[in-house]
């Protein structure tokens, strides 16, 4: 279990509340959510408290299943990629490209490399508009904060303003097809970008004056939540909770897809500087700032490569689509990083143009099930910020 | 005020009725321009617009917000207790209202000198605790029962350094009437008590030019920092009062829904907002009353003095004039404030208050004591304050007066 470290309450301080032997006071089961403004969507947790203390949190899941997986059984293989969007809405070219890349797989399909650089460009994008919104924007807003939420929403906006004109949507794509593109990209698009990059440090910048270095800020995510290296390995957690437990684990690096082996990214992970300790909601929170300037390093990257040879951005994206997508039998699991981590396909393909059967990974899902560990012994508002924290959406959580 | 009506009318009962109804006119109006500022400001930090619909600019968005409350349906759960639902809302209003008897408007308008102001303002803006324990408690919602315990253990928490920094101010001027520490702090914004207060500063020769041969004057150079301190604490207590950002874990919205207001809806949640504003604007009056010299003007003397008007007309309405500002002044920060910070955490919430807030408040009270016993002037007999109740000086006592000596 973990240890839970300069805390008022400590494991055996629960123990000792629960055994009944300390000052005797009686536990209260409240209800928090399915409507809560704190639970990211529709996200029940069962909270035992001890006055402000949790004794317990029994997380109930399920009020937002749409069964994705029976769904694509009887959809064909394209039209599963729009219930993709809807799992991590957030996040959803990631999703559409982790799905599109495990039916390439499937199919032996290489697609071009203008294909590739536009989805890194879009993948990466849609990344930082994510932690925008869930890893900086709503962790603000969780504990108290309000206005870093909209200077948040205000970039993001440039970000699904730029989607909108490439593919018509603002939120739920269907851009990334199996071997190409629904849309070719628009004249400015490379422009928009680079003025968007441009800008965007700015607005890090103005972030990290108004949250990370705020004194109250600190004061309420350092030394809280903490998920040590091992218990994070062991609830198998990934993306930036488990980079921000001290673990230098991303696929982008450690299982290659797509182009990433061209272009130079660091690896953020968390650390222990001023007080804080490695694992806990300021290095979570802290993560994904550092990920979305690293982010950022791959778009510029990028986009200097498509200017440096004009060839690279002609031709058609749709070329490499199979006319015909009907993989032989077969299966397949492929895995991406999204910016709530590892995110996995395991398609088993009965030679029809329908899966047989898709299992999906999904990160938030795993990373959510820490939950009960992490919270144990912490106050009402600790939990908020723990579960805050995790970046979860519960589109993807139910699926 | 309230001697002057009753010479006009002749009778005790309309005056009573004026005098009453002025603040409610004011909570009235203040509350529609603070809800207006909040939400144009609040927009305006936030790269937004904010209301535009209603009326130019959206002007009359709080007006069109009240009217709005006022058509919806009054709820009550079935199974909240009936008459505490019921009386709740208007508690805590009654308690915030009461504290407008003894807000000194200006020099001509208090509704009531009361020579205990200071303890009588203490005293009922505790009730506001009992109407918001009340509606937590009676809404047989645990969440609203959060809220309301949150709100009780810290109101009641962060009123003892309060009251250990009003403490210091109220040995300092040597009186309670709220009239009465006003007056003494005339002739300049350096005899404010934030910068020590008129005897602190009469003792430096080198400041005053006469000397007033006091033994260790330069010691009340010490009382500037400590009395600056003292209005920041007296402010930052006064924001966990009113359960303003960063105090504002009683309705603390991303972990208790709403507090202790969550089943209350229509009129009711109405004057709860109303309350609330109300008991913003009398923190800051306070402050501004205790602190920041009250409707004096920074000046020496009031700006239609030196025009050469000096009717009670013109230096009532000049007095009001200051006295507004400045409480705004101080509301505008509270706004400002609750857009810029995070909330804090009940436990670093006490910790601030037991562990920080009261050692310096003990410590500011000794050593006023001991600056009052062996520092400061003897008190002159024309330098007593607060007198006759019903003809306020307009004019600061005479040591409050550094630039006579020039």
């Amino acid at each position: 279990m973990q240890e839970l470290v300069d805390h008022p309450t400590t494991e055996a301080q629960v123990e000792l509340i629960r055994s009944g032997k300390s000052l005797r006071s009686e536990e209260m089961t409240i209800n928090m959510g399915p409507q809560h403004p704190s639970t990211h969507g529709v996200f029940r947790v069962e909270l035992v408290l001890d006055g402000e203390q949790v004794v317990d949190a029994i997380p109930h899941l399920g009020y937002l299943h749409r069964c994705f997986e029976k769904h694509t059984e009887a959809m064909t293989y394209p039209q599963v990629i729009p219930y993709c969007d809807r799992m991590d809405y957030l996040g959803a070219m990631n999703n559409d490209w982790g799905y599109a890349l495990a039916v390439e797989q499937l199919m032996g399909v290489q697609v071009s490399e203008k294909v590739e650089y536009i989805r890194v460009i879009v993948g990466e994008l849609n990344r930082i508009a994510s932690h925008l919104v869930g890893g900086i924007g709503t962790y603000g807003l969780d504990v108290g904060a309000f206005t870093p939420f909209l200077y948040c929403f205000r970039d993001r906006e440039i970000i699904l303003n730029i989607f909108e004109k490439l593919c018509g949507a603002r939120l739920l794509y269907n851009y990334v097809w199996v071997g190409g593109l629904s849309h070719d990209i628009y004249p400015t698009f490379l422009d928009e970008i680079e003025s968007f990059c441009g800008q965007f440090r700015n607005t890090i910048r103005e972030v990290n004056e108004l949250l990370t270095g705020n004194k109250i800020f600190t004061t309420r995510t350092k030394k809280v939540g903490v998920i040590t290296k091992e218990v994070a390995i062991n609830y198998g957690i990934s993306g930036p909770m488990l980079r921000a437990s001290g673990v230098k684990w991303d696929i982008r690096r450690d299982d290659r897809y797509s182009i990433y082996d061209r272009f130079d990214f660091e690896i953020p992970i968390g650390n222990d500087n001023d007080g804080a300790l490695i694992g806990d909601c300021y290095n979570r929170y802290w993560v994904r700032m550092r990920e979305m300037e690293e982010s950022l390093r791959i778009v510029e990257q990028a986009v200097r490569d498509c200017r440096k040879t004009p060839t690279l951005m002609q031709g058609d994206v749709q070329k490499d689509v199979p006319k015909r997508i009907k993989p032989a039998s077969g299966e397949i699991y492929s895995r991406t990083e999204t910016s709530k981590g590892e995110l996995g396909f395991y398609i088993i393909s009965a030679n029809g143009t329908n899966p047989y059967r898709v299992k999906v990974r999904p990160p938030c899902f795993v990373n959510l099930s820490i939950l009960p560990d992490a919270t144990r012994g912490y106050y009402v508002a600790d939990l908020i910020a723990i579960m805050g924290s995790f970046d979860f959406v519960m589109g993807e959580v139910d699926r | 005020m309230h001697q002057f009506l009753v010479d006009l009318f002749g009778q005790n009962v309309v005056p009573y009725i004026i005098v009453c109804a002025l603040p409610l006119v004011f909570i009235l109006v203040f509350a529609l321009l603070a809800i207006l500022g909040e939400l144009k400001l609040s927009a305006f930090m936030q790269h937004r617009v904010g209301p535009m619909e209603a009326g130019p600019y959206g002007l009359l968005q709080p007006l069109a917000d009240i009217i709005k409350l006022m058509q919806k349906e009054s709820i009550r759960p079935l199974k909240a207790s009936r008459w505490l639902f019921q009386i709740a809302p208007f508690l805590v209003f009654v308690g915030s209202f009461a504290a407008f008897a003894v807000i000194p408007f200006s020099p001509f308008y208090i509704a009531a000198d009361l020579n205990v102001g200071v303890f009588y303002i203490i005293a009922v803006s505790s009730i506001v605790v009992i109407g918001i324990f009340m509606a937590g408690w009676a809404s047989n919602n645990k969440y609203t029962l959060f809220g309301g315990i949150r709100s009780v253990a810290q109101i009641i928490s962060y009123e003892i350094p309060g009251g250990f920094v009003v403490l210091a101010v109220v040995m300092m001027a040597g009186t309670l009437s709220m009239q009465g520490i006003i007056e003494q702090q005339g002739g300049g914004f350096w005899n404010w008590y934030i910068f020590g207060g008129p005897k602190a500063i009469a003792t430096h020769s080198f400041i005053t030019g006469h000397d007033i041969a006091t033994p260790g004057s330069w010691l009340s150079l010490l009382l500037i920092p400590l009395m600056l301190l003292a209005t920041l604490i007296y402010y930052v207590c006064g924001l966990a009062e009113t359960n303003r950002v960063p105090f504002d874990l009683p309705e603390a919205e991303s972990e208790l829904v709403a507090g202790y207001n969550t089943e209350y809806s229509s009129m009711k949640y109405a004057i709860f907002y109303l309350a609330e504003y109300a008991n913003m604007f009398v923190v800051c009056a306070i402050a501004v009353t205790l602190f920041l010299g009250g409707w004096h003007s920074p000046l020496p003397k009031f700006i239609v003095q030196y025009l050469g008007a000096d009717s009670h007309i013109w230096l009532g309405l000049e007095g009001l004039f200051w006295f507004i500002m400045k409480s705004f002044v101080l509301v505008l920060v509270q706004i400002l404030l609750r857009w810029t910070l995070p909330r804090l955490r009940v436990d670093q919430l006490m910790h601030l208050c037991w562990k920080i807030f009261l050692p310096v408040g003990f410590v500011l009270v000794i050593v006023v004591a001991a600056w009052i016993t062996f520092v400061a002037p003897r008190p002159e007999p024309a330098a007593k304050a607060g007198g006759d109740v019903n003809t306020p000086k307009v004019v600061a006592p005479p040591v409050a007066r550094p630039l006579a000596g020039k």
